[in-house]
């Protein structure tokens, strides 16, 4: 399986190793040429020895999505900083390149919901996992 | 008329004074605190603080009301966003996006948010317009109804120059809509109007009738 991964922060760069382990074939588009080198955080080589790809841009430039394979993924995941650089690159993957396995990081609940409604995205949002996590370690707080 | 407007820089800030003053109803939403706070000793209530791109500060700037959105932040991804859930999740009739960086124009159409109005291309058909050596300017796209309106010069020696309306050479799915003789009102021809060599004319087409069109009134692509 093809994978792209447009953002390499904590989040994109552990996934993108991790299905580079799993033994995908993995690309990753992120505008810091800095993040490279969190790729490569506990490999024993370089992170393109290891069958990686890198390409440094952004996800709403057509060139820099194009040259790191865009056209050949099978999983599209945006994994940005930014709601809104996400929500719309991963509209680009679903309907300008037919990707039907998109996922894409939404920290604002109520537009992930929304986006997973009615665009058919496979939305993930830390913020409502932090939300029950913090409501679960309340209880057991309060010994409810 | 309501109008709510994300971004309160100098486009929608501009744009509100001036709705403001034509008797609209008008929310400005700005998310940076140093403008919205330089903004409110203006607008007073006509302005609120927020991010335009969370639905809860659209739904407090009442976008489930609104004739009209109006997205001018100077973030295209947030734009487009906001624009499309004005338009998908609120239903809102009426929107408008500006495009800042006139490469993402074809996410903003991919998006199907439209119009998307960019300064850049404005400014860049402004020049076309103006600057000789363009035998042909594009005046108007509709793409969504598939159709063009050009403006061509009628060039001395073409077959159009001094042809009648009725006799010209035209392809299927193209009409001369106006002529605008030099120095002269325009009007809309008629079969024995005679188009003379130096009159501009405004034509409607379909797309890709372009050469065939100028093949008749600016076979060599000379302008003014």
């Amino acid at each position: 399986m093809f994978v792209l991964v447009v953002g390499a922060g904590r989040v994109g760069s552990s996934v993108a190793r991790s299905a580079l382990a799993a033994g995908h074939d993995v690309s990753v588009v992120d505008e810091d040429p800095l993040s490279h080198e969190r790729l490569e955080v506990g490999l024993e080589a370089s992170w393109e020895d290891c069958g990686g790809r890198f390409t440094v841009g952004t996800g709403i430039e057509m060139e820099a999505l194009r040259a790191a394979g865009v056209e050949e993924a099978d999983v599209f995941i945006a994994s940005t900083d930014g709601d809104n650089t996400n929500l719309t690159i991963a509209q680009i993957a679903r309907k300008r390149y037919g990707i039907e396995h998109v996922i894409v990081r939404v920290l604002d609940p109520a537009r992930s919901d929304w986006y997973a409604e009615r665009h058919q995205l496979r939305t993930i949002c830390p913020t409502k996992h932090a939300i029950e996590m913090f409501e679960a370690a309340l209880s057991e707080a309060a010994g409810v | 008329m309501y109008v709510v407007i994300a971004g309160g820089g100098k486009v929608g800030l501009n744009l509100a004074r001036e709705l403001l003053g034509e008797g609209h109803e008008v929310t400005l939403v700005e998310g940076w605190r140093p403008r919205y706070l330089r903004i409110e000793q203006e607008l007073e209530h006509a302005v609120q603080y927020g991010d335009a791109t969370e639905l809860w500060v659209l739904e407090r700037a009442g976008i489930q009301r609104a004739d009209l959105v109006v997205a001018v932040t100077g973030d295209d991804e947030d734009n487009m966003l906001i624009c499309q859930v004005a338009k998908e999740k609120y239903l809102c009739s009426r929107i408008v996006a500006r495009v800042n960086n006139p490469r993402n124009l074809q996410h903003f159409q991919l998006l199907e948010v439209a119009p998307a109005v960019s300064a850049t291309d404005l400014i860049l058909n402004l020049i076309e317009h103006d600057i000789p050596g363009h035998g042909m300017v594009h005046l108007l796209d509709l793409p969504d109804e598939q159709l063009e309106i050009i403006e061509v010069e009628v060039a001395e020696g073409a077959p159009a120059a001094g042809a009648q309306v009725a006799d010209l050479n035209l392809p299927e799915g193209s009409l001369i809509i106006s002529v605008l003789p030099p120095g002269e009102r325009g009007f809309v021809p008629k079969a024995d109007t005679v188009v003379n060599a130096g009159d501009e004319v405004l034509v409607v087409l379909d797309p890709g009738l372009e050469e065939s069109i100028t093949s008749q009134f600016n076979p060599n692509g000379a302008g003014r």
